[in-house]
């Protein structure tokens, strides 16, 4: 399957996008709106090519799934959707993506507008080496919310949203590093929270953790759909099938095939899904 | 035969050992050459200044009399001369660090600016005297005044702090920077709330351990006409000053043996003043 | 829409935010651009540092060389400015005689202090030693020079009758202590970088920690330790109180330790101290032996800086 020169897979692409396609008429079927529209998007490091072709429509208030083998592009693609991979600075990209109808390339949207809107969550737990509470009010305070009460209102919700509260709300104002990792982590959910952005990007947020740790957060996860959209890289298939809606999988830079979790894990269109899902490569 | 061979072998390893223990023995010696000298030192200067280190000798004025001569002028001086060195120095320096790592492309032109900076660390500090002799005193008239010594200090101390601040910000891990652009924050206000309070420990101990060699500074003072014989507290930033070791410099070399031991209580108030500025960059380093 | 199931007076509050951050926008925008302007300012004042130095000890010196020959003032061997003569040779090589002084006494000392600390002493004696040691070097010059003149010259003249108050040797010796800590701190690093392994590698062979250390450390970490050693050297020639202080101010051309000379910053600090009025002929003069001891440095900081850049590439 990895022998498979670039070429032919951008050949076999328009399969992956008709299934792709049928999926989303069924959505638009049910009336729901998508938060992302990627359209053709590819994306360099260098002279070196990242993703291919990607086109894709992430559903509001669901949680898409992000699966593939290691180096096949899933974290690239998420860090895309908030522009973070342009820390790199030999990235390039072609194509379009829109949030919410607006192209987050163009130069009248503010990178710095989009990552309010489109909150991250990352691989290893990295609060700041601050209190608890200024982590999370770390990000209304760079929005400009100064008011300590609005503030402490902010803090507390977030911190009970990320199923952490009660067990840190008598150490507000001890260093982040004292928590536990699972706990650091929900901390980075709650910062995260704190601004209420539309969608989250999560990238293998529990790789770092113990399995206890990792269940709460996917309980966690399961909880936040209500509120927002979720976007989660994972290199674990079960925890794809368990806490997603939907799901993508990413090969070699590309967009392999992309539906509902249930469809995909049971009955996947592409022979390269399935060889993947069942535990053939990667 | 196999057995002479074992002997001489047998030989020519203890005579190797013995060299190797013999040597150790050296080489440890040599390391307490330095050792010796500073404790000899600290104790000629404590044996030889404690007589002349009273109430008096911190409070009063330079006077001709070795009995009533004091570092009061020198001690407020270096104060003050920090007092200008510090603000201007940790700015630009910071500033300059921030650039170099954040800010600056890494092309040519930053290479230039950080290999002239290494270079500016090798330049004798008397060199700065002449820079600030012809800039500070008559290029922009500021005379023989404390804002020229304090100006050429600063571009003295400089370079230092500039390394100091830039290693202090590259070891500031790029997780957590990714955390708040991912979070909207733009890139000052990433460095401003967490780049800097992360960078802080280190910016601070290579800061004061730079501020510290201007407090001990003699030469480029000398150049930039730092007075001797300062009867007033300078009460402005144009006003003739003195410090600690301009004091010393001139005690010493006055030819009555009194006056030696004026020096070496100047020595020891210079160095009290050193070790307390050490001392808060230990405990700012082990603190954080 | 999506917002259907938040808390209400939060709700508010985020709506708040986005509208603070809208209005604040033009401020903080404006605040992005500034900053980084002001940054590069803060750059480029290292870089007018070094424009200024140049552009101040070449205009003074182009002054000073329009009335005194340049070619006479580097081969002249006579250096009384007072009475008109200049020829810095004298300066020269007193500046050379100390730091060769120094060099005697730092290099070997400096070299084997390093080997006892990175080969032969413990972690924990390591970790106390080596800073006591660095205090030497955050020692003012001006206390060497007190010392070198009250304590060292008068020790060494209980051996040496004939030497005078002022000498070089006494103030060669206390220059070479103070950079110790550089050669002994900067040759631990780099002794330090190299891989246990080889170490190892030797010691199973049945080698000496001393075998291993000349034959197997100090190679590998040789450019390392002759970057610090020319390092050191730099500051030796730059150094000004303690020669300022004990070396006296007597410019000869000679090599003999036991008399007073003067270095090329001894006379710095004298021709800005004594009468010297802005605009004369030695005014100037102490300009053009700035230039030449910066020259000097300059290639003593670039030839260290070459070294240890040869050194990385090894690894």
């Amino acid at each position: 399957m990895q022998t498979i020169t670039k070429n032919n897979q951008s050949a076999e692409r328009p399969l992956g996008t008709g299934v792709k396609g049928t999926s989303v008429i069924k959505s638009e079927g049910t009336m729901e709106q998508n938060v992302f529209e990627i359209n053709d998007l590819n994306l360099w490091y260098g002279n070196d090519q990242a993703l291919y072709g990607i086109d894709m429509k992430v559903p509001q208030n669901k949680v898409t799934a992000i699966i593939g083998p290691s180096g096949c592009g899933k974290s690239t693609y998420l860090k895309t959707l908030n522009r973070m991979v342009e820390m790199v600075p030999t990235v390039k990209t072609s194509g379009s993506i829109k949030y919410k109808g607006e192209d987050i390339f163009s130069n009248k949207y503010g990178v710095e507008d989009l990552r309010t809107k489109v909150g991250m969550v990352f691989q290893k737990p990295n609060p700041f080496p601050k209190s608890i509470y200024d982590n999370v009010a770390y990000g209304p305070r760079v929005h400009g919310v100064k008011k300590k009460a609005v503030l402490d209102q902010v803090v507390e919700k977030s911190l009970k949203d990320a199923a952490i509260w009660d067990e840190v709300k008598d150490r507000l104002n001890e260093n982040a590093f004292g928590l536990s990792g699972g706990q650091q982590q929900r901390i980075c959910i709650a910062r995260a929270l704190a601004i209420e952005p539309d969608v989250i990007l999560m990238d293998e947020p529990t790789s770092a953790l113990d399995p206890i740790s990792t269940l709460k957060v996917e309980e966690l996860v399961q909880e936040l759909k209500k509120k927002y959209s979720i976007i989660i890289v994972t290199h674990n298939m079960q925890q794809a099938a368990r806490i997603s809606d939907k799901t993508a999988f990413f090969l070699n830079g590309e967009l392999i095939e992309f539906d509902d979790t249930d469809k995909l894990f049971s009955n996947p269109s592409d022979k390269r899904t399935e060889d993947y899902i069942s535990g053939r490569f990667g | 035969m196999l057995d002479t061979n074992q002997n001489n072998i047998q030989k020519r390893i203890r005579g190797r050992v013995l060299l190797n223990n013999v040597l150790k023995v050296l080489f440890f010696t040599s390391t307490t050459v330095g050792l010796i000298f500073l404790a000899l030192l600290l104790y000629r200067v404590l044996t030889q200044g404690i007589g002349y280190l009273n109430g008096n000798f911190i409070s009063n004025f330079p006077a001709p009399y070795p009995e009533e001569a004091g570092i009061f002028a020198g001690l407020i001086g270096s104060i003050m001369l920090i007092g200008i060195v510090a603000p201007v120095a940790i700015v630009i320096g910071v500033g300059t660090a921030i650039f170099l790592e954040e800010y600056a492309y890494k092309n040519r032109w930053t290479k230039f600016i950080q290999v002239n900076i290494q270079n500016l660390a090798g330049v004798p500090s008397i060199v700065y005297g002449l820079l600030g002799l012809t800039f500070f005193v008559y290029m922009l008239r500021f005379g023989y005044t404390l804002i020229a010594g304090g100006l050429t200090m600063a571009l003295l101390v400089l370079p230092v702090i500039v390394v100091a601040a830039q290693e202090a910000i590259r070891s500031v891990p790029a997780d957590i920077k990714e955390a708040s652009y991912g979070m909207g924050a733009s890139k000052w206000q990433t460095i401003r709330r967490v780049v800097l309070p992360a960078a802080l420990p280190g910016i601070l101990t290579g800061t004061i351990l730079a501020l510290s060699r201007a407090i001990g500074e003699t030469a480029p003072l000398i150049i930039v006409g730092a007075a001797t014989a300062i009867y007033t507290i300078p009460d402005s930033l144009l006003s003739k000053y003195t410090v600690m070791p301009i004091q010393i410099f001139n005690w010493t070399g006055r030819p009555q043996e009194e006056w030696q031991f004026v020096a070496a209580a100047g020595i020891i108030v210079l160095l009290i003043v050193l070790l307390l500025m050490n001392a808060i960059a230990v405990f700012i380093r082990n603190k954080f | 829409m999506e917002k259907a199931f938040k808390d209400e007076t939060i709700d508010l509050d985020v709506q708040a935010l986005i509208d603070n951050k809208r209005k604040k926008k033009s401020i903080s925008g404006k605040i992005e651009k500034l900053v980084p302007a002001f940054l590069l300012l803060c750059a480029s004042v290292s870089v007018l540092t070094t424009a200024g130095i140049l552009f101040t000890l070449l205009r003074e010196s182009i002054t000073f060389f329009s009335s005194t020959s340049i070619f006479d003032f580097y081969t002249g061997t006579q250096w009384s400015p007072w009475s008109g003569h200049f020829g810095v040779l004298p300066l020269i090589t007193g500046t050379l005689l100390i730091t060769l002084i120094a060099a005697i006494v730092a290099v070997p000392l400096g070299l084997m202090s390093a080997i006892f600390l990175s080969e032969y002493a413990s972690n924990r004696a390591r970790k106390i030693i080596k800073p006591t040691l660095e205090v030497l070097a955050g020692i003012p010059t001006v206390v060497y020079g007190f010392f070198a003149l009250t304590f060292v010259t008068p020790l060494l003249k209980s051996f040496l009758p004939g030497l005078g108050v002022f000498n070089a040797l006494s103030a060669g010796i206390v220059v070479g202590i103070m950079i110790i800590p550089m050669i002994a701190s900067l040759s631990e690093d780099a002794m330090n970088s190299v891989p246990n392994n080889l170490r190892e590698g030797a010691l199973a062979l049945g080698a000496t920690k001393l075998e291993v250390a000349f034959k197997v450390v100090l190679p590998a970490a040789f450019s390392g330790i002759m970057a610090s050693i020319v390092l050191a050297i730099s500051r030796a020639i730059g150094e000004t109180m303690i020669v300022v202080i004990a070396a006296g101010a007597s410019p000869a051309l000679t090599f003999d330790p036991t008399r007073s000379i003067q270095t090329l910053t001894a006379f710095i600090v004298q021709g800005a101290t004594g009468d010297t009025t802005f605009g004369s002929t030695i005014y100037y003069s102490i300009y053009a032996v700035g230039a030449t001891l910066f020259i000097f440095t300059l290639l003593m900081n670039m030839l260290s800086q070459y070294i240890s850049r040869k050194f990385r590439e090894e690894y």
